[in-house]
């Protein structure tokens, strides 16, 4: 083997021309006849790609008994087809020097591989046969979703804060399937079979309930040729029906606690919050990323100041919203408290800053620290091919399209310092909260040190 | 690593440690040039220039990670970095944030055995440079480590510390260096007893005598030239302090005796470490243990780990091997988790894989595909900026060759079967294994 020298990419004409144009102006997209959508973004700075597949399955699509089918597919799909035997998948990956994996989340099922640009129509072939000729045998299965109850525990069942956010959100929910966690409750796992897969494969692996992405050193039209030629035979299917499954309305605040062994309690509190439907009409999720931003966005942002480092009531603390998802939105605040105070102690002072914030409003110098950051983080993303290629599936996967990206960064910019103030007033209320706590076990009869000394084997 | 990961909807940090982690995943760039020079202050500057985005990224780290600080005050050296964030002398901590913040730039670093880093992104463009290098001079060069910051951040360790004890990873990993370095330093980990013996003092003496001008490494990335990168190199060096003596000569690493520990914990899995310390940075043996340990546990969904633990019989989600040179010898670290009951069969079945492997070595198939891997995949090595910044402040930090990028898929390429055999032979004894059990299902 012989390495090719890299072409030398040390230009920036045509790289900054794009900037000022949008960062998703050079996208180019295309449906093929059996429905499935092809996004094609080129970015020449360095000789890769990457390849996803996205699919509009995901934990949200499961029903009752079987929940993490979702993602036990997902790992079934590295097991084999009709025409490339378990394992072959990942072994010609790996042999054209590229990187692969999947994740799994409410909305969706995706898969992606990032590889050397000259190993992409390998992926398009390899991708598009599992996309129809999967095969989900009994025994695979019956192996596989022992790893998937190995990364429920290592995952969930061992991380007390993970136990929280779970248990959180079966509580904020009552009739929405959010409620129930991606990996899937482990009575479920316990007894989920191969057919729960090879069904839940039959019914929403399809070109039409799929689309694929492609971001870097490509050129779009090859892409496009080469997505007909591969994914162009699959044969579009008939999709299930979706139900809306709205949550009705919250009547109250929630409170739940769990008890895990740990050494320090932990509070998560979320508030239901609207996401982005409508990328020009909507205006509250922009003002909720502000929001964010401003409480836990920066180096300067008022959790970490108030709560951190000026009343040192955490030890920890943050704030996170993710403004596009298909069902209901929701905006957390969360934290550690420090030594000698309590989760009911940093919940008073969470809650002092959102009463701060509704009673004073944010500086405007806050508002463009805010800004600053974003427009900063719009030139820092593109570093990464594969950050980009994640935006515009979270975008697209949401019912957004990529063109909504631009879009949504311009109305951040927008955002005004009553915008902020009226969303914290109506959105940060009792009426839409539920709070957990993790009340610390001990570590029972585990000692702090060894048990034993050390033995020979 | 990321195996299959699937996303936990509503944990916002964890979300946001996702969102990072993909950020970190990729992007820009060519053969590369690196420029290299020393500054007026002595410090050893590494260049990359590159305009594909109006962005530039430093890193400086010093030698002054784990290894520097004395047993006693274990956490020092992570307390130390981190309180090189909060203020200068000039300007406090909230003002420096700001400073920061109002450009949209980023501050980073990262503490580990070897170094002790701190990094700015930034963009290119004039006054945001500007503002932000100068803010990053200040606290790199005249940290004002405030009573109160010290209080807190310590008080921070502590808990950190603390919750780490219900952490059977974490209870794993210290166990497992503990065992692996005995009285070296690599062996050392923050206490809490070692946490509260720390006194402001100690920090500033710490930055003093290990932030030194003269053992700082400096590497910048990005969209600026040779005449502005020197510039800049100047500004966050020169007033660094000085070195009154060489840092104190580290004891050699002692290989360990075989042994394995356990300990019990709560937790529903099992986690386990094997290893031994293996192979310092430089070390020519690092390439043929590369391309082996590719085949024994490195390769992704591929390693004979893999397919052994996971595929055939579903014992772990995660399984993994990998060498992590240091400036003397890093270990070599084999790790797995799986349910309790089911702990013995899942080591049992390692150990046959790891004992198979150094009895007959990869086979030439195994050998084929790694290289292929390695080789053909070297150019998702340094396809961003982020992970171009990694890999030279690795050469640099540790003098490697300025061509090791360069050369790294021709000596990979050359890499033998039985310059692998001799290499395992060579720095993985079995007589020197150690195994550590968290969470053991033996009463």
């Amino acid at each position: 083997m012989k390495i090719r020298m890299f072409r030398c990419l040390l230009v920036l004409a045509a790289a900054l021309a794009a900037n000022a144009a949008g960062a998703q102006s050079g996208v180019r997209e295309q449906t093929l006849a059996n429905g499935l959508r092809v996004i094609v973004k080129e970015d020449h700075r360095a000789p890769t790609v990457a390849h996803m597949v996205w699919y509009r399955a995901g934990s949200m699509d499961e029903v009752s008994g079987t929940s993490g089918v979702a993602h036990a597919l997902e790992h079934m799909m590295f097991k084999g087809t009709r025409n490339v035997k378990s394992g072959e998948f990942s072994r010609r990956i790996a042999a054209a020097g590229g990187r692969e994996n999947a994740f799994t989340n409410r909305d969706y099922t995706a898969y992606f591989q990032q590889v050397p640009k000259a190993a992409l129509p390998l992926m398009l072939q390899l991708e598009a046969d599992r996309m129809s000729n999967l095969l989900v045998t009994e025994s695979e299965f019956s192996r596989e979703i022992k790893v998937v109850m190995e990364e429920r525990r290592l995952r969930t069942e061992d991380k007390p804060h993970a136990l929280v956010a779970e248990a959180l959100n079966a509580d904020a929910f009552f009739a929405h399937p959010y409620r129930r966690p991606v990996i899937g409750w482990m009575d479920d796992l316990l007894n989920m079979n191969y057919l729960d897969a090879r069904s839940w494969y039959a019914r929403w692996y399809a070109p039409n309930n799929a689309f694929v992405v492609v971001v870097g050193d490509v050129n779009a039209d090859e892409v496009f040729a080469l997505a007909k030629k591969y994914y162009g035979p699959i044969e579009a299917k008939a999709l299930p029906e979706r139900k809306p499954q709205l949550e009705p309305e919250q009547r109250g605040v929630r409170r739940l606690v769990v008890k895990a062994p740990a050494e320090l309690p932990y509070l998560l509190m979320g508030w239901k919050c609207p996401v982005l439907r409508d990328a020009d009409k909507d205006w509250q999720p922009y003002a909720l990323e502000v929001l964010v931003g401003v409480l836990d966005g920066n180096e300067s942002a008022r959790l970490n100041q108030a709560l951190v480092r000026d009343s040192r009531l955490a030890s920890e603390v943050g704030a996170g919203y993710d403004a596009t998802a298909r069902g209901p939105g929701m905006c957390f605040l969360e934290g550690t408290p420090s030594q000698g105070k309590s989760a009911a102690d940093l919940e008073a002072g969470l809650r002092a800053e959102l009463a701060r914030l509704v009673r004073d409003g944010v500086t405007e110098t806050e508002l463009a620290r805010v800004k600053a950051q974003l427009v900063a983080s719009q030139v820092f993303k593109r570093d990464s091919i594969f950050g980009q290629a994640m935006e515009i599936g979270q975008y697209e996967s949401a019912g957004l399209s990529y063109r909504d990206i631009d879009r949504a960064l311009e109305r951040v910019k927008a955002v005004s310092a009553e915008q902020v103030r009226a969303v914290a007033l109506q959105y940060f209320a009792d009426d839409r909260l539920t709070v957990a706590v993790l009340d610390p076990q001990p570590l029972d009869q585990a000692p702090r040190r060894p048990a034993a000394q050390a033995t020979a084997h | 690593m990321l195996k299959r990961i699937v996303m936990q909807a509503g944990n916002p940090l964890w979300l946001m440690a996702a969102a990072a982690l993909w950020m970190a995943a990729c992007a820009a760039q060519a053969a590369l040039p690196i420029q290299h020079w020393i500054s007026a202050s002595g410090a050893r500057v590494y260049f990359v220039e590159s305009h594909g985005l109006p962005m530039l990224d430093i890193n400086v780290d010093f030698d002054a990670g784990g290894r520097r600080v004395p047993a006693d005050r274990a956490g020092l050296g992570g307390l130390t970095q981190s309180l090189i964030k909060a203020g200068s002398t000039a300007h406090s901590e909230e003002e420096i944030g700001r400073r920061i913040a109002d450009v949209g730039a980023q501050l980073g670093g990262e503490v580990d055995r070897d170094r002790a880093g701190v990094s700015l992104r930034t963009l290119s463009s004039e006054r945001e440079r500007v503002q932000a290098v100068a803010a990053f001079a200040e606290i790199l060069q005249k940290p004002a480590f405030p009573e109160a910051a010290f209080a807190r951040e310590k008080a921070r360790l502590a808990d950190a510390v603390r919750e780490n004890e219900a952490r059977p990873d974490a209870v794993a990993d210290k166990a497992f260096y503990r065992l692996l370095y005995g009285a070296h330093p690599y062996a050392l980990a923050p206490e809490a007893e070692t946490v509260a013996r720390i006194e402001r003092a100690d920090v500033e003496n710490f930055y003093r005598a290990n932030y030194v001008a003269s053992r700082a490494v400096l590497t910048i990335i990005g969209d600026a030239d040779r005449t502005l990168a020197a510039r800049i190199a100047e500004q966050l060096t020169a007033g660094l302090p000085r070195a009154s003596q060489a840092p104190p000569a580290l004891p050699p690493v002692i290989q360990p005796a075989k042994q394995t520990l356990r300990i019990e914990s709560p937790a529903s899995q099992s986690h386990i470490l094997i290893g031994l310390p293996a192979i310092a940075r430089g070390d020519p043996d690092y390439f043929p243990l590369l391309v082996g340990n590719y085949a024994l546990g490195g390769g992704g969904f591929v390693s004979r780990l893999y397919l052994e633990v996971r595929e055939k019989r579903g014992y772990a989600y995660s399984v993994y091997s990998y060498f992590l040179p240091l400036a003397q010898e890093g270990p070599l670290e084999i790790g797995l988790q799986t349910k309790k009951q089911q702990s013995e069969e899942a080591l049992a079945r390692v150990r046959a894989v790891l004992d198979e492997f150094l009895a007959g070595g990869p086979s030439a198939a195994e050998i084929k595909a790694a290289k292929q891997n390695l080789v053909g995949g070297f150019a998702l090595r340094i396809d961003s900026n982020r992970k171009l910044l990694q890999q030279v402040a690795l050469i640099g930090f540790y003098q490697l060759p300025l061509t090791w990028l360069d050369d790294f898929a021709g000596r990979v390429d050359k890499v033998s079967a039985a310059e692998i055999r001799a290499a395992f032979a060579r720095r993985v004894r079995p007589e020197h294994l150690v195994t550590v059990i968290v969470g053991s299902g033996e009463k």
